[in-house]
């Protein structure tokens, strides 16, 4: 099973490794949201959603529906 | 000799563009739209040394060159139109140095379209606290452009920007990457059928079909080409942005050194507080709180001034001039018009004051995140939010701010029911309604006519929150739900661009609004001083036939009151006196209401009007609107403003789509009558409604 960003817990962080599905907007990539970046669970609105993210140095919000697309590589504790 | 040089600002949301642009041209701009939509054009003059001059437009901020919305376009079509009159000589991209990566990515864009094009990293005093430092030198030489450090808080890099602007042509022209690697094969067979034109262009022309559609096909005609799959377009586009950061990842790593262990984490700390659960909606709460009561408070001081003021300028008039048509025009009709104008710019100003600096710190997105889950219950998203509060500005702004909610069912939604957003607009009908029927006194400190006030705006939003709902169910419109919004750092507003956006947001409202107001108020004056028919040209005699006992101030008073009774103006208002006699008005607040569809705010304008044509006698200091509106008793002596009739007045504005311009704003942002007819309709028989059966329960 893959992990996604919807995954995260507040704090949590993880490497992109897919974002193949096609329901990504481009917007999202030109923001930095590309594989190999780092994204850091930030903080979470109630219910998670929509998700604060840091994503490479890019500071921003997305729905946790979008979150759950985007394919990460969960990063072990420091 | 002095040519005037075109520059175009151009660059990501929240870099600090605006800064730059109020830097460059100071008060030396001006608002527009751009023909046929309604983005806000801005353009302004700046001088250079020797004389010279250069045209600033300011683009909107947008991410890259792949448009998704009607703004993000505006620019594409600008720079692939080398023709338009508006082409910049010369490019300058705003970006902001905590953001530089991001930012360079539409660098790159700008680059490859082989404009000169110059690199503004702004907010550099921040680079110290943020353990930041670049290589200047280096980075000019591998993105083969100027640099210039600008910080506009401190006012640094200005003159060093206007300089590099002044020797635009020494810049290179060099693009950054060669988009073609992408897809070989399909670029060649591109070239091979436009053999004359720039294949970065091409590229772009081919990918904004994907996006939007909307972009002119120019002199390219693509209908011969054999293209692919939107699909196989949005991958290649994919490619192309993960080729793009690779550059810009290779350059930063040798330009720029980030030492996260100096970073102060003023960020982390806000957002732990102004994000959180619990503390983020009380926090948000208390802010909204904190702005009505400042405009209900403070604005009221200067609104009471201005009222009495042109009251007394047009007794003044009266009084000076001799009398006549003239004299009675301009006391009458035009300084009451004006009045009705003017008393506007206190709370309109105040207003555009709390939303700029709310914008500018970077406060506004932490209230879209926190309340995307809550709007999208009712069909909204979190977008909405800023929206909605601008609406109690103006809808105006408000529905085209809707812009950048990307799922077009949360945005037509959005649209529908901001009109119930109670606007500025609505608050003088209500300050003044709630002065006359909502007694003094006071219920644990608050009075009981703020806290009317701020039941009116609660069901306002509630009125659209559950129309939201409603439509939310109602509307079968299926789209792909996306949302991202960034969340930027904060920042200490800038005293200047708050100044200039308050001025810029209420000159406009002056002068827009303000010309309708005015030329409705002068009609209303020529159809209250003029009748069909023997009863009015024969007032006079008809009166005194009567009443042959009465004095003589008595006596004017009945003529004047007679004549407006069978001017054209009265014989509208006895027309549709039947219908609106339900709700408790008189015939004189029927032509309040009628003219009040053009736009809300001349019901005071009207009755002013009306009521200064209808008394003679003129007592200075007696003659604000709100003492006349008092006074006003029916034929057997009852007050006309009462509790019962008060409260139906105020629920009917509360709820009726009564503005001209927002109905005009929302064909044009929804490209149909539909809309606009279905707000016109529905919005004002739940007013009818609601008013009617308030008033029967309170009579």
């Amino acid at each position: 099973m893959s992990f996604t960003i919807a995954d995260l817990k507040k704090g949590e962080r993880g490497i992109i490794t897919d974002i193949s599905s096609n329901d990504i907007p481009l917007k999202l990539l030109e923001m930095g949201c590309l594989p190999g970046n780092t994204v850091e669970l930030i903080q979470v609105a109630p219910f998670s959603d929509p998700m604060y993210l840091d994503i490479n140095g890019s500071h921003l919000a997305i729905r946790k529906e979008t979150a759950a697309l985007i394919v990460i590589e969960k990063e072990l504790n420091e | 000799m002095s040519k005037q040089i075109n520059v175009a600002l151009i660059g990501n949301p929240n870099t600090g563009k605006t800064s730059v642009f109020n830097a460059l041209t100071g008060l030396n701009q001006k608002v527009g739209n751009y023909p046929g939509i309604t983005v806000e054009k801005k353009e302004g003059l700046c001088k250079l040394p020797r004389g010279v001059k250069a045209h600033i437009i300011d683009l909107p901020g947008t991410y890259s060159l792949n448009a998704s919305s009607v703004d993000e376009n505006v620019v594409i079509e600008l720079l692939l139109n080398k023709n338009d009159k508006d082409f910049p000589d010369v490019a300058v991209l705003i970006s902001d140095v905590e953001n530089l990566k991001r930012n360079l990515l539409l660098f790159t864009q700008i680059k490859d379209l082989k404009i000169p094009t110059i690199l503004v990293i702004n907010m550099a005093d921040r680079m110290n606290r943020k353990g930041i430092s670049l290589n200047i030198p280096l980075l000019e030489q591998r993105l083969n452009t100027s640099i210039a450090l600008v910080s506009t808080r401190k006012n640094e890099g200005i003159q060093h920007l206007k300089d590099l602007i002044m020797d635009y042509k020494e810049l290179s022209l060099k693009p950054c990457l060669d988009t073609s690697t992408i897809d070989a094969e399909y670029f060649k067979n591109l070239k091979n059928a436009f053999p004359n034109q720039d294949l970065f262009k091409l590229w772009l022309v081919i990918t904004q079909d994907v996006n939007f559609g909307n972009v002119e096909r120019q002199e390219i005609d693509l209908s011969q080409f054999k293209t692919k799959s939107h699909s196989e377009l949005k991958r290649l586009q994919q490619k192309e942005t993960i080729k793009r950061y690779q550059f810009i990842n290779d350059v930063l790593k040798e330009g720029q050194t980030i030492d996260a262990s100096k970073a102060t984490g003023f960020r982390a700390k806000f957002d732990r507080i102004l994000t959180h659960k619990v503390w983020g909606y009380v926090i948000f709460f208390i802010i909204l709180l904190t702005i009505f009561q400042a405009i209900y408070d403070w604005a009221s001081v200067p609104m009471d001034f201005i009222d009495s003021s042109f009251a007394s300028l047009s007794d003044w008039i009266k009084n000076t001039f001799p009398p006549g048509i003239f004299t009675n025009l301009l006391a009458e009709g035009i300084v009451a018009g004006i009045g009705g104008i003017v008393i506007f710019i206190p709370q309109i100003a105040f207003l555009f004051l709390f939303i700029s600096v709310l914008e500018e710190s970077g406060y506004m997105s932490r209230v879209v995140f926190l309340m995307d889950r809550i709007m999208r219950r009712f069909g909204l998203s979190g977008k909405s939010v800023v929206p909605l509060i601008s609406g109690t500005a103006c809808a105006i702004p408000a529905i085209m701010a809707t812009r950048n909610i990307e799922n077009w069912k949360e945005r037509l939604i959005t649209i529908l029911v901001t009109p119930f957003i109670t606007c500025s607009a609505r608050l003088p009908v209500y300050l003044i309604i709630i002065a006359l029927v909502i007694p003094k006194g006071r219920f644990f400190g608050l009075s009981y006519q703020a806290l009317t006030l701020m039941l009116l705006y609660l069901i306002g939003f509630g009125m659209a929150v559950f129309s939201a709902y409603i439509l939310n169910r109602i509307l079968k419109t299926k789209s792909k739900s996306f949302f991202v919004i960034e969340m930027p750092s904060y920042k200490i507003p800038l005293l200047k661009n708050v100044v200039i956006t308050v001025v810029e947001k209420t000159r406009t409202f002056i002068f827009e609004a303000g010309r309708i107001i005015l030329a409705i108020s002068v009609i209303l004056w020529v159809l209250a001083s003029y009748g069909p028919g023997e009863s009015f040209t024969n007032a006079e005699t008809i009166v005194r036939g009567e009443n042959p006992t009465l004095n003589t101030i008595e006596l004017e008073d009945k003529i004047a009151a007679y004549k407006l009774e069978h001017s054209f103006i009265g014989v509208i208002g006895k027309t549709i006196e039947p219908a609106i006699k339900p709700l408790g008005y008189d015939w004189k607040i029927g032509i309040a209401l009628v003219t009040s569809f053009a736009a809300r705010e001349i019901f005071i304008g009207t009755l002013a009007t009306i009521y200064s044509v209808g008394s003679a006698d003129a007592k200075s200091g007696e003659n604000t609107i709100k003492n006349k509106m008092a006074a006003e008793v029916y034929p057997d002596g009852s007050k006309v403003f009462t509790f019962a009739s008060g409260i139906s007045l105020l629920l009917f504005y509360a709820f009726a789509m009564q503005c001209m311009s927002t109905l005009a704003i929302v064909k044009r942002e929804t490209n149909t009558w539909k809309w606009p007819l279905v707000q016109l309709f529905g919005m004002s028989s739940i007013a009818y409604i609601v008013a009617l059966i308030s008033f029967q329960l309170l009579k």
